[in-house]
């Protein structure tokens, strides 16, 4: 099986090594090998977490600049710092929901625009998914669900060997039993942003 | 039921690295553990922490690598069969007994874990721990995949015992931190006690007995060197006459690189997880059938230097290259396409490389650089010793912990840091070099780990500086581990002891010794100020639990503040603080009460008295 390559970058706190966690268990259900590698140096401390993810037959853990076959970003001024990652192949997917790094906030930094983040990565990869993730965790019942969404999103593109289902199952065994409801309409809700997106 | 503790043989679990390495200790049938936590080993000693509360394992958070090392040397001198971890620099701390624990030998297996980290993640250094192996003779074994470093650690032990040597198990960042999914194997009963036998003329390392021991050492080097020329892990795939000799995670590199390229047929590969002493023979044979060898390894040249050695004495010329200006440097880790551009380099393949983006027309992106949390008592104590320190020439020595973030602006707290302790022991030089004021910060666990030593050097040699001890009740950067100073209680431990800070410096004979509570920033400041004007060593404990630890332990928290009209935009605050709960609203500054905890410190420096706790009621207005 050719090796398929995903990259997620969040910040510290969003959710994105569960997300990981529950894309590695769908893999191991559907006999799809994964591995994957993460860095998380001080993700509590408001740092970039980056999980690299390989399915399929290939040894290394580590994805190299230009080599992702899709990005997820759980925030878009991340999607555009993690282009180095991608090709003109690369699809990406983020969400548009901005958390302003301290120094915006202070009024010490500009954060770059919603419409150029998307005009320059729609430019320079094969295809942009983008929306706002947190508003649809919202509707979904937590807006901590935002992972969920954006795995919807990830798994409706079939760019990875993963059936829906098989993710939904590791939702299900996964994830906190008292969000599990929410997390699988989570789940459909970015799956249903992105078919809607493609269409 | 702790999941590595799953006694069903065939199981496929999704683990992280350092839970499969711990997963393997279990299978050996690991009895005592021993750590002092440091990334990117910390999670295998969380994993034996937890296993240990329902299991026979015996595991200790140890005050510092070299304690933790003579404890575990004792559990395996007693026939236990002991794991010692550490991150790679935690090995310097512990080399003293690294050294001449390679002459005494052990009884039970022992297996020492070193975790380097190659491009310094969270580390203050990327020194390559292979060379300890070469430097005390004991065996080295380095695993290229979270399933192998699973599989390996039974080998470990079993080869421990065969020798009767400690082994070093040599993992980096890209092992630890990977997940993937293993296979459980059956585990094997541990056995946590043992006895010791006296017999000081092998175990008492006077020089009569240590240079009997040290033939001994040797030969036991030569026994390691049969095992590694016949060890499973190390091995030759592929007939090619193109060699490329390998390790680690570059293995990985390496043979995803030539599927790409298809050259598979041209490739001789030699992978070695068994790598001190380097496997003389395998070696030779490989040199023989290769036309040229590439050396693909991270760091140093250590295999380079070994291969080469190797091919002299069998006056082979064959060209063996690795660390070369334009192919690999022994600068930071390597990556798969950049192994397969220096394979490509080194062969003569074509190969053409994937077109990243021009990225030229990117905007500057703002950074996220790490900052201290809301709430954290450090941002505190550093606003109180500037204030304290205002109008003085000041040098700060700071140590390894969270509050070396302090360096950073606008705190600006830390001038000076090499390793773990050093804050203490700089601080006696500078003092002694310099008319500057110095003020010292280490933290509650880097205090116990070897912090120690420098202060009391500070009173005997009489140096005239100021330590702060931030103790903020806990190990904070690594996860929150437990240290000597933490109220085990409190987490619903029994049978530990208390080590009271205060008392340890009094009884170090230091005489001028305050204790703040640094949200109570006016009493800090000015405790913090006689300290500094003290001629002599004086210590300021700083106690406040940090932010995080106490949300876990369900502390209550204070009511959250907002900023009111009141405010004419001074921004003390923001410019001085640095609190990443404020944020701009247009011109005007604003608190996100979901982030505020209530610390009161921008409060208390505000001149108009602007910001101040919301009541109950309006408790959802700010956020």
């Amino acid at each position: 099986m050719n090796a398929t390559r995903l990259i997620i970058v969040a910040v510290g706190g969003q959710g994105n090594l569960l997300a990981s966690k529950v894309l590695g268990e769908a893999a191991l259900l559907s006999h799809v090998p994964v591995r994957m590698s993460e860095i998380h140096g001080m993700a509590q401390r408001g740092g970039v977490v980056e999980s690299a993810i390989v399915f399929g037959d290939a040894e290394s853990t580590t994805i190299s600049d230009g080599m992702s076959d899709v990005l997820v970003s759980f925030e878009p001024a991340e999607a555009l710092r993690a282009l180095n990652k991608c090709n003109s192949r690369t699809v990406v997917i983020t969400n548009l929901s901005p958390l302003s790094p301290f120094t915006v906030t202070i009024g010490r930094g500009t954060y770059p625009s919603l419409t150029k983040i998307q005009e320059l990565i729609r430019k320079k990869t094969a295809k942009l998914i983008a929306y706002n993730a947190v508003d649809i965790a919202v509707e979904a019942g937590n807006i901590m669900s935002v992972n969920m969404v954006l795995l919807g999103s990830l798994i409706q593109t079939e760019i990875l060997p993963l059936p829906a289902e098989n993710v939904r199952k590791a939702i299900e065994t996964r994830t906190k039993k008292a969000f599990v409801d929410i997390n699988l309409k989570a789940f459909d809700l970015g799956f249903a942003i992105a078919e809607a997106q493609s269409a | 039921m702790h999941k590595l503790l799953t006694d069903q043989q065939g199981t496929k679990l999704l683990l992280l690295g350092n839970e499969a390495i711990a997963r393997g200790a279990i299978e050996a049938g690991v009895a005592f553990a021993s750590t002092y936590p440091g990334t990117p080993s910390s999670e295998i000693s969380l994993s034996f922490f937890q296993v240990s509360q329902e299991s026979d394992l015996y595991f200790e958070y140890s005050t510092n690598e070299k304690v933790a090392l003579e404890v575990a040397a004792a559990a395996a001198n007693s026939g236990v069969r002991s794991m010692c971890v550490m991150k790679h620099v935690g090995l310097n701390v512990a080399a003293d007994v690294l050294m001449t624990l390679a002459y005494i030998g052990v009884k039970g297996g022992l297996v020492i874990v070193t975790a380097d980290d190659p491009f310094m993640f969270s580390s203050q250094n990327e020194q390559d721990n292979r060379y300890y192996g070469k430097l005390s003779g004991l065996s080295i074994l380095e695993p290229s995949s979270v399933e192998e470093a699973k599989e390996m650690i039974p080998y470990a032990f079993d080869l421990s015992e065969k020798l009767e040597e400690p082994v070093i198990f040599r993992t980096t960042t890209r092992i630890n931190h990977s997940t993937g999914p293993v296979v459980l194997g059956k585990i094997k009963r541990p056995v946590p006690k043992g006895d010791f036998t006296k017999d000081p003329f092998n175990y008492v390392t006077v020089p009569a007995v240590s240079r009997k021991l040290h033939i001994k050492l040797l030969a036991n080097i030569e026994k390691a060197r049969k095992l590694s020329n016949k060890t499973p892990f190390n091995f030759t795939t592929g007939k090619g006459e193109w060699g490329i000799i390998t390790n680690g995670v570059s293995y990985n590199y390496v043979v995803d690189g030539i599927m790409d390229m298809k050259i598979l047929e041209k490739i001789r590969i030699l992978r070695v997880g068994f790598s001190h002493p380097m496997p003389g023979e395998l070696i030779i044979n490989f040199l023989k059938q290769c036309e040229k060898v590439l050396v693909v390894e991270e760091g140093e040249p250590y295999m380079e230097e070994a291969v080469k050695a190797i091919a002299q004495e069998e006056k082979l010329t064959l060209p063996i290259v690795g660390k070369r200006e334009d192919l690999f440097l022994r600068l930071y880790e390597f990556n798969p396409e950049l192994v397969k551009q220096c394979i490509s380099k080194f062969f003569d393949i074509p190969y053409e490389p994937v077109v990243i983006p021009d990225l030229t027309d990117i905007p500057d992106i703002p950074q996220r650089p790490p900052t201290l949390c809301p709430g954290c008592s450090h941002r505190a104590t550093f606003y109180a010793i500037n204030k304290a320190a205002e109008g003085m020439d000041t040098i700060y020595p700071t140590d390894i912990g969270c509050y070396t973030l302090g360096f950073l602006p606008p705190l600006m707290m830390g001038d000076f840091l090499i390793c773990m302790g050093s804050s203490v022991g700089t601080s006696c030089g500078f003092s002694q070099t310099t008319d500057k004021k110095i003020v010292s910060l280490i933290g509650d666990s880097t205090f116990f780990h070897s912090g120690i030593p420098g202060l009391i050097n500070s009173v005997f040699n009489n140096h005239d500086f100021t330590l702060v001890i931030l103790d903020n009740g806990t190990t904070a950067m690594t996860g929150h581990q437990p240290n000597p100073g933490v109220n085990m209680k409190e987490l619903n431990f029994d049978g530990y002891g208390r080590v009271s800070i205060e008392k340890v410096v009094k009884a170090l004979g230091v005489q001028h010794i305050s204790l703040i509570r640094p949200f109570n920033l006016k009493k800090s400041i000015s405790a913090i100020k006689d300290a500094i004007d003290y001629k002599g060593v004086s210590v300021v404990i700083a106690q406040e639990l940090c932010t995080l630890y106490a949300r876990s332990l369900k502390k209550k928290r204070g009511r959250p503040f907002f900023v009111s009209d009141k405010c004419s935009n001074h921004r003390n605050c923001i410019d001085e603080l640095g609190c990443p709960a404020f944020y701009l609203q247009g011109n005007s500054v604003k608190i996100d009460a979901s982030l505020c905890v209530g610390c009161s410190i921008c409060a208390q420096i505000c001149p108009e008295n602007a910001i101040q706790p919301l009541k109950k009621s309006d408790n959802k207005q700010d956020s």
